[in-house]
């Protein structure tokens, strides 16, 4: 971990030669305030992470695609958990896959994704010389930087790290005795994890402040770029549900070591019937999912507001249905809250309670349908410019649309019967979360790396990045409804025990398994392209996507404030790509309705005389304020 | 399949090698001047792949399909899992058609709407009519689904029919447990965790006169067709959760929480045997819940047979308490009279009984309410 710091300060060495006040090494580049230099931590620590996340799913891959191979090769990471004849141990198994989960859904693409973007791009687009709190900011990314290390440790317990799944039920996470991974390493995981909920609502706090309280002169809610609104959600939504998964871990906590019965009740074993009566383990699950569902859309949301972006500036168009956008993201995010038990149709709930829940499951699917709708609608009669930021965009409506689709069936109660906890589960939400996240977090390196680093990547290595992912990544999961239509339960070690999965499909396993270490390879194609032009990148241009947005009109590499002088001032939408009349293809945030007489829409031209009040405004300008 | 691996794989180093070889060219370039051009032939090619995937998308999305459907489970073997099975296949219909059309239009779109010098995109940033019409479109096809699938729901959820033939199925680290509520009375004797042991390992609690016919087993449950069957399911030790893939049945088990599932197996064992040809088929409950090591081999074999031979193979099981007479000693003065039937024509002298001495006090009296909802 201690190398991953050092990247981070080496990294951020290349920006920000004039500054303020001189800060020491240790303030400016390890323990910053900055909103820039924290990004660059989150945005490093995330690809370390997933490279971790990403390892550990290849070995259960390899497992589960060539059951019978010889394993021995592993043993100089894995040890004694590979045994003498080469086989993975059973219970290392669930350990893969529970912190293939764990990492994955909570380091990479909470942390890595809102943790990277929010803070670089929150303060750059509306306008704000930095975060509302620096310091709390800060605070935000050692606490997630200390979930890491203990997250990171537990992994080499002699007991292995927590392995009751990622969504860690109990009374197997509950009780030491049940399994390995219910030992040391889940202590550690609800440690780690109470952490990174901590580093999550500091997080949290500073981006609504943010965005209510420091936007530009003219930045209103209605010209915020979707980013932000996209952001600002993703943080509310975060703000309400972490604390209720902390509630969920510190009772955990109690019925492991204090001997409490919130999720315990009739238990016998080990030999011994255990005193505690009276609590439910689905009363967990309720507390668990309450946060789960929402943290589905915690980690998608930013992922589809960069997208949104990123759309139409390469497509140069406007977004299509801005406000519909914002609309649906406010009923997604509404909605998020209260179809949390579609995860626990058939684990005994009151059947009455899982039709609500269908019918409410099924609303969501609208203002999700309504969005992959404003992006197609989006590319028609554009002007496309396939950048690689452009590429994965396009990639992530796709992977939306594809893994969206199959909610609508698992959402029905009836046919979820069937489907819970099998591989049809497991393709859904790897397409619909994963992968597009992930695509999110890829488009939104590609697209503001210049600004980050004042470098350009290489595009040509991107297409190739993306192709091969993109084609990786639907040869890894499509074929997965099939093998979860089939019956194959998730989280299973091995699928020798059952006639009814024992012969086939083992092919399919293999496959899928050679497509995710092929797709796994080629993400290496990134991190060297990533790394590489940090240092030799060609240097960008100041505007290099002749996008609208504020963080492009701060210089080339911002410093300490992102704006030398004044902030600009806000004057329009976002979105003003290709408007008739223009003389280039895009018109800038901050230029005047007074500059372009020839472009504007009748009522644009009666918000010229408002131009002045805007000017006048009161700046929120942390500069301006006494410190 | 061996080949198409092959043949990816190969396709794959392929294009890994092309990868390494561009590499080199490429990064030379780096530093080179600012490439006016780039927006000329890399769009252009881009833009065709989007074209080139969507057709090889679509047929292998169709081919992989028809190879796999193979290996789909056959038709369910319950009413209601057939029904389901068609309101699946009703979704999937729906979906795939969406599936189809939105992701052709977007690759379609990327294509046909790709850079050209000199055009403008048009300015369209939005259409109300249009935007309510999908809005309202899903929301209705969205609505029949629910709706469809809500009746469905609403009926395997209800109460099960008074003459379902009640089976209890205890989950426990690493198998499952049946128990039968025996031949004589046909009820289900009251339980208590406290009570389990080696032998007791359902915990069947001896005071109550309807557990002394239970018997138990762990390697088969027997079923009879096409009579309503209520799973009364638990857990012992921590969560697990019954599938039976042939019948469409799922339901958690949960440690202090009993669950229940009720359905009618309409093909026998045997009938399922000739209908696929393979006269090894057997139905089996597997565990979807993740439950420590041995999650992946939870095995018990269902057989349903005619209520014939059910009742024969109910009848040839051994009452747990005739297999344990020592159990006798819990049983309380005035209903040993009735528990002889059960025992050994000479009862022994109480044996000792010490591993259970201790909790009986504590948890004797919550077990005739464990209640099922
Ligand atoms: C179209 C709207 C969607 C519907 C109707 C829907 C419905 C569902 C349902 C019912 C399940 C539970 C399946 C089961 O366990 O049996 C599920 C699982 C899941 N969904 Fe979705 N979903 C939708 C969109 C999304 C989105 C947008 C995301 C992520 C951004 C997502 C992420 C997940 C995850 C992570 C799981 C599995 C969690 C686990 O069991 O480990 N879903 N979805
Ligand atoms: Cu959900
Ligand atoms: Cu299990």
């Amino acid at each position: 971990m201690a190398t991953v710091a050092q990247n981070t300060a080496t990294l951020a060495h290349v920006e920000e030669h004039e500054h303020h006040e001189p800060h020491s090494f240790w303030r400016k580049y390890i323990f910053s305030e900055d909103h820039k230099t924290i990004a660059k931590q989150y945005l490093i620590s995330g690809i370390f992470w997933s490279v971790v996340g990403i390892s550990l799913s290849v070995m259960f891959r390899l497992q589960l695609g060539f059951p019978d191979m010889k394993l021995s090769f592993l043993r100089p990471i894995l040890g004694s958990w590979i045994d003498e004849t080469g086989k993975l141990d059973p219970d290392f198994y669930l350990a893969l896959v529970t912190m293939h989960g764990t990492i994955m859904v909570f380091f990479v693409l909470t942390a890595g994704l809102s943790g990277t973007f929010s803070n670089f791009l929150i303060p750059l687009q509306v306008g704000a010389r930095d975060m509302a709190s620096g310091f709390l900011n800060m605070l935000s990314y050692w606490f997630f930087f200390l979930a890491s290390v203990v997250m990171f440790v537990s992994l080499f317990f002699e007991t292995g790290p927590a392995a009751g799944g990622w969504v860690v039920y109990p009374p197997l996470s509950a009780l030491p005795q049940a399994h390995k991974g219910s030992e040391a390493g889940m202590t550690y995981w609800l440690v780690s994890m109470a952490l990174f909920i901590v580093s999550q609502l500091l997080g949290g706090i500073n981006y609504i402040t943010t965005v209510i309280n420091l936007r530009t002169r003219g930045m209103s809610f209605s010209k915020l770029p979707l980013t932000v609104w996209a952001f600002f959600l993703t943080a509310v939504l975060g703000l309400i549900s972490f604390p209720v998964l902390l509630s969920a871990a510190l009772l955990l906590i109690f019925d492991r070591s204090f001997g409490t019965s919130f999720y315990l009740s009739e238990i016998f074993i080990g030999g011994e019937a255990l005193p505690n009566v009276g609590g439910s383990p689905i009363l967990f699950q309720h507390l668990f999912w309450f946060l789960g569902h929402p943290e589905v859309y915690i980690v998608l949301l930013p992922a589809l507001g960069m997208t949104s972006e990123i759309i139409a500036t390469n497509a140069r168009k406007p977004i299509f249905g801005y406000r519909a956008m914002i609309a649906s993201m406010m009923g997604i995010a509404f909605l998020a809250f209260i179809v949390w038990a579609h995860h626990m149709f058939v684990t005994g709930m009151n059947p009455f309670l899982g039709s609500i829940f269908m019918f409410l499951t099924l609303i969501i699917a609208v203002p999700s349908a309504v969005k992959a709708f404003n992006y197609i609608t989006t590319l028609w009669r554009g002007n496309i410019r396939f950048t690689p930021a452009m590429l994965f965009s396009i990639g992530l409506v796709s992977f939306f649309i594809s893994g969206g689709l199959t909610g609508l069936i698992l959402g029905n109660s009836a046919l979820d019967i069937q489907l819970h906890d099998t591989y049809f589960v497991v393709a859904h939400f790897h397409l619909v979360m994963g992968a597009a996240s992930a695509f999110g977090l890829l488009a939104g390196v590609y697209h503001w790396f210049p600004k980050m680093f004042g470098r350009m990547m290489n595009d040509k290595l991107g297409y190739i990045h993306f192709w091969l992912t993109f084609i990786g990544i639907y040869l890894v999961f499509f074929p997965m409804h099939y093998i979860g239509i089939a019956g194959f339960p998730r989280r299973y070690y091995a699928f020798t025990s059952y006639d009814f999965t024992k012969h086939i499909f083992s092919d399919m396993n293999s496959f899928i398994s050679v497509a995710a270490i092929f797709t796994f390879a080629a993400q290496w194609i990134f991190v060297w392209n990533f790394v590489y032009s940090i240092f030799k990148g060609r240097k960008a241009p100041q505007n290099p996507w002749k996008s609208n947005t504020l963080e492009w009109t701060a210089p080339i590499n911002p410093g300490h404030g992102n704006w030398p002088g004044e902030i600009p001032a806000v004057y329009r939408w976002p979105y003003d790509y290709s408007k008739p009349g223009a003389k280039d293809d895009f018109i800038p945030q901050n230029v005047p309705y007074s500059q372009t007489p020839e472009s504007n829409l009748p009522h644009e031209n009666e918000l010229i005389p408002l131009e002045k009040e805007i000017e006048a405004q009161n700046l929120n300008d942390q500069f301006k304020q006494p410190h | 399949m061996v080949y198409i691996i092959a043949l990816l794989s190969v396709i794959f180093l392929g294009l890994a090698a092309l990868v390494v070889s561009r590499m080199a060219a490429v990064v030379k370039n780096v530093n080179g001047p600012v490439d006016e051009e780039r927006i000329g032939l890399s769009n252009r090619i881009n833009g065709a792949l989007f074209l080139i995937f969507l057709v090889f998308g679509l047929v292998g999305v169709v081919w992989s399909f028809a190879h796999a459907s193979n290996y789909f489970l056959p038709e369910a073997s319950s009413p209601h899992g057939r029904r389901t099975d068609f309101l699946f296949w009703l979704s999937m219909g729906i979906i795939t058609v969406a599936f189809f059309i939105t992701n052709a239009l977007l690759f379609v779109f990327s294509f046909r709407y790709q850079y050209r010098p000199g055009r403008k995109a048009s300015y369209y940033p939005e259409n109300h009519k249009l935007e309510l019409i999908w809005t309202v479109i899903p929301a209705i096809v969205m609505a029949l689904l629910v709706f469809t699938g809500w009746r469905a729901w609403r009926d395997i959820m209800s109460e099960a029919p008074a003459d379902a033939q009640v089976v209890e199925l205890v989950g426990k680290q690493f198998n499952w447990i049946a128990r039968y509520p025996g031949v004589d009375d046909n009820k289900l004797g009251a339980y208590n965790y406290k009570l389990i042991d080696n032998n007791n390992d359902t915990g069947i609690d001896f005071s109550d006169p309807a557990s002394f016919d239970d018997f138990t087993s762990t390697t088969e449950l027997h079923i009879p067709v096409n009579k309503p069957v209520l799973l009364k399911i638990r857990a012992r030790d921590v969560l697990h959760s019954v599938f039976i893939p042939h019948m469409r049945v799922k339901m958690d088990a949960v440690p202090g929480m009993p669950t229940r599932f009720w359905f009618i197996a309409d093909k026998t064992t045997d009938q399922m045997r000739n209908e696929l040809g393979n006269q090894d088929f057997g139905y089996e409950i597997a565990c979807t819940e993740v439950c420590g090591r041995g999650h992946f081999s939870m095995r018990i074999r269902l057989i349903v047979e005619d209520e014939e031979s059910w009742k024969k193979w109910c009848a040839e099981q051994k009452p747990l308490l005739t297999s344990y007479p020592e159990y006798a000693s819990r049983i309380p003065e005035n209903l040993k009279a009735k528990a002889a039937k059960y025992l050994p024509a000479v009862e022994t002298a109480t044996p000792s009984d010490s591993t259970t001495a201790s909790t009986q006090q504590g948890g004797g009296v919550s077990v005739a309410t464990t209640s099922l909802r």
